[in-house]
């Protein structure tokens, strides 16, 4: 094989690959990437077994073939090389090295056979269909943070991507709980979704997929099976499996019947519960919030370390209430709304408050209060 | 010579006689007067504690230890001259000491004693620092002048005391620090009393094995002895900074130690660490209900010492021992701290389900770490088991119950199996 590609192209495609690569191996070849070179284009494959991704960059190719090398090292190389430099990767296949030369620096890598990496099988998939880079940024974007990392139940350790009954006919929706908060973000179903199953895409490779997305014109081909997802663009193809678990039944936790309805400017009441919070030592900050005719409290109560207090104008016509939340999770979910105003439902001190932005239901939280 | 008479507490000048009740059981040393911190160590505790319980076992070798399959944890003086030893394998203890008295321990009991005695200990000093049940170091610098009596006075006198209100012996080690006084209460048990002084330290350890310090346990004493050490001579051969090189945060120690240095105060509240418990089967089970019984009713102790203290954890683990003896241990964080056994059982219980079925198993234990006060615990509810909320308040009210009726009150089905 040889090859000559451009820096920035070689380095955004060793980018992806790097990434997906594990740190810690014990299995050497999952450290590489396999580079293969054939027309006039090169591709850079990597994988960890449960994700794979391959980038495809225009090269020029004097010699077609394949190879695998270090990821994190030929990454590490590219990415010290001068900004617009012709890099040229050399395999004689008889050296078992790869020679990558640029300017007047040259390097010479050990490679592994490309044999012996592991390609990701392919599957049939039972829907296909193609979702813009936006709308698919703003489903994963906003659910993520309530991914849940607890070991013992796996089955929230991703979204929950799937096609639900929204109010107005079906929605292609995401949903992410860790058991103390929940995202529900819709959008509307596109052609080809209907039949899908329901699949939950995990953390990681959500991470690597928000990666895809930066590009707001790009539309993103979904492939979904019950156990793999694929995402791809005319560049980049992400393989992922999905979490072989059953998702909870997350529409009884939603509650429905809360009727106490308080509107606050998200970024107001965000930087309040942030200053608030402060003052508290302990690791589950809690937050109390006393609500009256327009008026919202928060304040913390640390006997250890101190107090704090502070005073919103909101709209609020209800009964006095006093409830408490962990200040993190209320940090985050205000943190979610982008453009209106934060809407928060409440029943009683006890029970799960639903929030969303405004009166748009496409996106709701629920987050479970927390003794004050 | 300061010298004084263990059984009527009379100081005299020298001799190995009481000038006054004319018994044997004499301390003599010449800086007796002028050491205070001690470690107190009971005889054969759960032994005594049963001997004193039922008279029949005064004259038999008695062992406490659980089942056929249990480890000996402890042997009264009678069954150790077969050379029972606590932590045996009971079938070993047997094959030693066929005719021995099995009695399983009544931890209730022994936890009876242990508070009489740690409330005699209060009278004398507050820095008392329990390390077990049976055994505690005091510092009593500073007293004299209250109790009217040097230290190894009041020492002396609470092992009476302890032999006359509860019927129950012990061993007094009387030094300058911690280190040496551990050492000196194990010199000449039972009902011993020793005392190591600063004038004779040096001379007192050089000979001693390594091993007699607390915490070298079998691998750093291989790791010494590959360094050519096996006793205090040995180590004060090492510079402290070699030792630091070689042996890590232990070489530091080690380096003190060797010349009888041991800063450490006597503290009375030693923060707790984790809470645990495990449990050793008669046979080896891969019974899953089975298993879920020890799970539950380990959760619950565990739970039970927590409320005790007022203390939650964060990070619950879960230990299995398979019948070849290879041990399986896994652990998960929770998002807030709990001290609820029903929490503890369900975290323990996913993990046990995320080991899968390795068995048959010998031990299974479940812990609890991370430690924070308790009301700190449980502040939030979750979303997706909103039983949980529930079970919850049975659990509250069931403990408010068993306050008041007692622990066998009410239980749940789950602990019978």
């Amino acid at each position: 094989m040889k090859i000559s590609i451009e820096r920035g192209a070689l380095l955004n495609g060793l980018a992806k690959a790097q990434s997906v690569v594990e740190r810690r191996n014990t299995i050497p070849i999952l450290a590489n990437v396999l580079i293969e070179a054939d027309g006039n284009e090169a591709s850079f494959r990597a994988t960890d077994l449960d994700i794979e991704v391959i980038d495809k960059a225009a090269a020029q190719v004097e010699r077609a073939g394949a190879t695998t090398v270090s990821a994190v090292t030929l990454h590490e190389i590219v990415r010290k090389l001068p900004d617009g430099a012709l890099v040229t990767l050399t395999d004689d296949g008889a050296s078992g090295r790869l020679t990558v030369e640029a300017g007047r620096s040259k390097f010479s890598l050990a490679t592994l056979p490309k044999e012996d990496f592991p390609v990701m099988a392919t599957s049939e998939y039972d829907a296909n269909f193609s979702v813009a880079a936006p709308v698919l940024r703003r489903l994963f974007d906003k659910s993520k943070f309530a991914i849940s990392t607890e070991e013992t139940r796996y089955y929230l350790n991703g979204v929950y991507m799937h096609v639900a009954a929204g109010e107005n006919g079906q929605v292609l929706r995401c949903v992410a709980t860790d058991g103390h908060r929940l995202a529900r973000i819709d959008a509307p179903v596109p052609d080809g979704a209907d039949g899908m199953a329901g699949i939950i895409v995990p953390r990681k490779t959500v991470a690597e997929l928000r990666k895809l997305l930066d590009d707001d014109d790009m539309n993103v081909a979904v492939s979904v099976s019950e156990t793999k997802v694929r995402f791809a663009t005319p560049h980049i193809t992400l393989t992922s499996k999905v979490i072989d678990g059953t998702f909870p039944d997350y529409t009884r936790v939603i509650p429905q019947g809360n009727t106490r309805r308080m509107e606050v400017d998200a970024t107001e009441f965000a930087r309040a519960v942030d200053r608030v919070a402060t003052v508290s030592s302990e690791r589950s900050r809690a937050v109390k919030l006393s609500l009256e005719e327009d008026r919202l409290v928060l304040s913390v109560n640390a006997p250890d370390s101190g107090a704090a207090e502070e005073e919103l104008g909101v709209a609020y016509s209800d009964e006095p209430l006093e409830i408490g939340f962990n200040a993190k999770y209320l940090l985050e979910i205000a943190g979610q709304v982008d453009r209106e105003n934060a809407v928060f439902m409440f029943n009683s001190s006890g029970d799960p408050t639903l929030m969303r932005e405004g009166d748009d239901d496409s996106a709701l939280y629920v987050v479970m209060p927390m003794r004050v | 010579m300061s010298a004084l008479c263990r059984d009527c507490l009379t100081c005299f000048e020298t001799g190995t006689r009481c000038p006054n009740c004319h018994g044997p059981r004499v301390a003599c040393h010449p800086e007796l007067f002028e050491l205070s911190i001690a470690h107190m160590d009971c005889d054969a505790f759960y032994a005594s504690v049963e001997k004193r319980d039922n008279p029949d076992l005064v004259d038999k070798p008695v062992i406490i230890g659980g089942g056929r399959r249990g480890v000996v944890s402890t042997a009264c003086y009678i069954a150790r001259i077969k050379g029972v030893r606590s932590a045996m394998p009971m079938f070993q203890a047997l094959k030693l000491c066929p005719d021995a008295v099995v009695v399983r321990p009544r931890m209730s009991a022994y936890v009876d004693a242990s508070r009489a005695i740690r409330a005699m200990m209060d009278e004398l000093t507050p820095s008392v620092e329990p390390l077990s049940l049976d055994e505690a170091f005091m510092d009593l610098s500073g007293t004299q002048k209250l109790h009217g009596a040097p230290p190894a006075v009041m020492l002396a006198r609470l092992i009476k005391r302890m032999d006359d209100e509860l019927g129950l012996t012990g061993s007094i080690g009387l030094s300058h620090n911690k280190f040496l006084a551990k050492i000196a209460s194990d010199l000449d048990k039972p009902r011993g009393y020793s005392v190591i002084g600063r004038a004779q330290t040096t001379a007192f350890l050089h000979d001693k094995p390594v091993r007699m310090i607390w915490g070298v346990g079998q691998a750093t004493q291989t790791a010494l002895e590959k360094a050519g050490i096996r006793s205090f001579n040995d180590l004060l051969r090492w510079e402290r900074k070699d030792l630091g090189a070689r042996f890590g945060s232990m070489g530091d120690r080690l380096y003190f130690l060797a010349r009888g240095q041991d800063r450490r105060r006597v503290s009375a509240n030693a923060p707790i660490k984790s809470i645990s418990n495990e449990t050793t089967f008669p046979d080896d089970t891969a019974n899953p209900d089975i298993l879920d019984g020890h799970l539950w009713r380990l959760s619950e102790k565990i739970s039970d010492r927590c409320k005790a203290r007022d203390l939650a954890g964060r990070v619950v683990t879960l230990k299995l021992k398979r019948a070849n003896h290879t041990l399986l241990t896994k652990r998960t964080s929770l998002r807030d701290p709990t001290q609820l056994a029903d929490r503890i059982y369900q975290t323990a219980r996913a993990l046990f389900d995320q080991i899968g079925n390795q068995g048959p198993y010998r031990l299974i234990g479940v812990g609890i770490s991370d430690l924070l006060p308790g009301k700190q615990a449980d502040l939030s509810g979750d979303l997706l088991d909103p039983q949980a909320a529930k079970r919850t308040g049975a659990e509250r009210a069931t403990d408010k119950i068993r306050k008041k009726f007692g622990t066998d009150a009410i239980t749940k089905g789950r602990s019978f199996r």
